[in-house]
């Protein structure tokens, strides 16, 4: 039984007198236990079964350190390149009226909702030599399907949303007032932009680029089918997991899991931090 | 302090516009040409390549016992997948905005946690667990259950790469709503549930709307988690992502590009729903 007044020192802890709290909460945790912290742990547990020095030969292996730079390069240099072209779609699509304005900005979320094997097996089809595109590019000796470059073009194009989408609503809400003010004080549109503008940008174009980079260090589908998957050149650590599977290896696919997940969280940490500061220094 | 003669506002937004007429303008081609390069070009590609065979070879490829197979088991995933985490995303948003309780930022993060996860490790998860030689594999053998390999396991990779999308989109919308409605209701002698469906439902219907297109959209096309629990085996396990990757990997472009536009087609319902309903949403 719980009395009145525990019970009113309860809601006054969980600030509210709405009912369900124990139900919703439970619902969560449960959920949330069953399907994701399992599972994943299960994955550690998996990777436990190798001792700590069959562990290090599994990820220190000269192919899966391979696979890995690829994955977290790649991922990190194609997030890096929509951090310009991202800013510069946010920008056109709130800064100026455009004929077709709507439908370029319904079109930035085509990544998200197109599934990646079709954006792979497209951007295969229009980059391969005998592609649309591929076809331009290879008489002047540029090869981008079946090559590191194809795997860098899949990236960006399942990272561009992230950063748009972030980086969108924060143009939206600076309005026109800081920067006209910059410009009635004298500072030409270059000189607003960069010292006036950009700086308050920052913070969400570091989250735009985390959020593109953590989407597309794991990202499998759009970039199997233009890898051409060779070992030490085009194999991510993703590809490199499913065949550890396939060989029934499953202490070493989790072992290169683990590792994966690791990395990504520090980085992941690491850019949250960063732009944290950003976010703060700012503020003062 | 006003600087000494301040341009009128007019003037100021005439001399602006008159400076950057030419910026604007290159700022919005290079922005439109990386669109169409980037996403117009790939998903018209789709299309041509789909009807390359003429609408004959288009409708009798989708008309095969495969492909209606594969389109079946994709609607029988996501008519699972979409309302569980539909349900969960209601009471974590719910819990997650209308109360105060330790560890609440932490359930916010391990929420978003299977967004940071590979697709491939999504599955991976469940085959430690499930598989033939993983965690309660040979129970599972015993009693005569498949989960890898089969219906479960799609649905339970699926899920978990769908986690996040519902929880994540409405909580913010119903922290926005705050609690002062549904209070006033309580106190007037609603129920839990009556006040759901009549005063909190309402509000939230865009957002919970927009994060059930999301996760839909995701659950359908997911390839990678899918990929590494299903087997592939013809007819029965091979959701339409995974058909669309058979047929490619046979060379049957033709068929894998026609599976390819349904998918294609649902993204772009995707995309004006989701460009609807962003409006929508964001007018409440």
């Amino acid at each position: 039984m719980v009395t009145a007044p525990t019970r009113t020192r309860k809601i006054a802890a969980r600030g509210s007198i709405l009912p369900g709290f124990g139900l919703s909460l439970g619902f969560s945790l449960l959920y949330l236990s069953l399907l994701v912290l399992i599972p994943l742990g299960a994955l550690v547990l998996k990777s436990a079964h190798l001792s700590p020095g069959e562990f290090w030969a599994v990820v220190s292996s000269p192919r899966v350190v391979a696979s890995l730079q690829l994955s977290f390069g790649a991922a990190a240099i194609a997030s890096l390149i929509n951090v310009p072209f991202g800013l510069l779609l946010a920008w056109v699509l709130v800064r100026y009226d455009f004929p077709g304005k709507r439908l370029v900005d319904a079109l930035i979320d085509l990544p998200f909702a197109l599934p990646t094997a079709v954006a792979g097996i497209t951007l295969t089809t229009l980059l391969a030599k005998n592609g649309w595109i591929g076809s331009l590019l290879e008489p002047i000796g540029i090869k981008v399907a079946y090559t590191q470059l194809g795997v860098g073009v899949a990236l960006v194009f399942i990272g561009i949303p992230f950063v748009v989408r972030t980086v969108q609503p924060v143009l939206e809400e600076l309005g026109h007032e800081v920067e006209e003010a910059a410009l009635t004080l004298g500072a030409s549109g270059w000189q607003t932009f960069q010292r006036v503008v950009f700086p308050l940008l920052i913070p969400a174009l570091i989250t735009g680029f985390s959020l593109a980079f953590a989407r597309t260090i794991g990202e499998y589908g759009s970039v199997v089918f233009i890898s051409g998957n060779l070992p030490f050149k085009t194999e991510i650590a993703p590809l490199l997991i499913v065949t550890k599977l396939q060989q029934f290896d499953y202490a070493g696919a989790a072992a290169i899991g683990v590792t994966m997940l690791a990395i990504s969280l520090v980085l992941l940490l690491a850019i949250n931090l960063v732009q944290a500061r950003v976010a703060r220094r700012l503020g003062e | 302090m006003r600087p000494a003669l301040p341009l009128p506002r007019q003037a100021v937004r005439r001399r602006a516009k008159g400076q950057s007429a030419w910026v604007r303008l290159t700022l919005i081609g290079l922005a439109l040409a990386f669109a169409a390069l980037l996403l117009v070009l790939p998903l018209v590609t789709v299309f041509i390549e789909a009807f390359r065979g003429g609408l004959g070879k288009y409708i009798s490829s989708l008309s095969e016992r495969d492909a209606l197979r594969a389109i079946g088991l994709t609607l029988t995933v996501i008519s699972i997948v979409v309302p569980l985490n539909t349900l969960f995303g209601i009471a974590a948003a719910w819990a997650i905005a209308k109360y105060k309780f330790p560890g609440r930022s932490l359930l916010i993060s391990l929420i978003e946690l299977p967004l940071a996860v590979s697709p491939v490790i999504s599955g991976l998860v469940f085959v430690l667990l499930f598989g033939r030689q993983g965690f309660l594999g040979p129970w599972l053998a015993d009693h005569d259950l498949k989960i890898i390999f089969a219906l479960p396991g799609i649905v339970l990779a699926t899920a978990f790469v769908t986690f996040s999308y519902v929880a994540r989109e409405l909580t913010p919308v119903m922290q926005a709503q705050g609690q002062e409605e549904e209070e006033a209701a309580l106190t007037l002698g609603a129920n839990g549930l009556q006040i759901f469906w009549r005063v909190t439902l309402p509000g939230i219907k865009w957002g919970l709307l927009y994060g059930i297109i999301m996760c839909n959209a995701r659950a359908m096309g997911e390839f990678g988690a899918v990929a590494v629990v299903s087997g592939h085996i013809r007819g029965l396990t091979t959701t339409v992502p995974l058909y669309v990757e058979m047929l490619y990997n046979e060379y049957n472009t033709v068929a894998a590009f026609a599976s390819s536009s349904l998918l294609a087609l649902l993204a772009l319902v995707t995309l004006v729903l989701k460009s609807v309903l962003g409006r929508k949403k964001g007018a409440l």
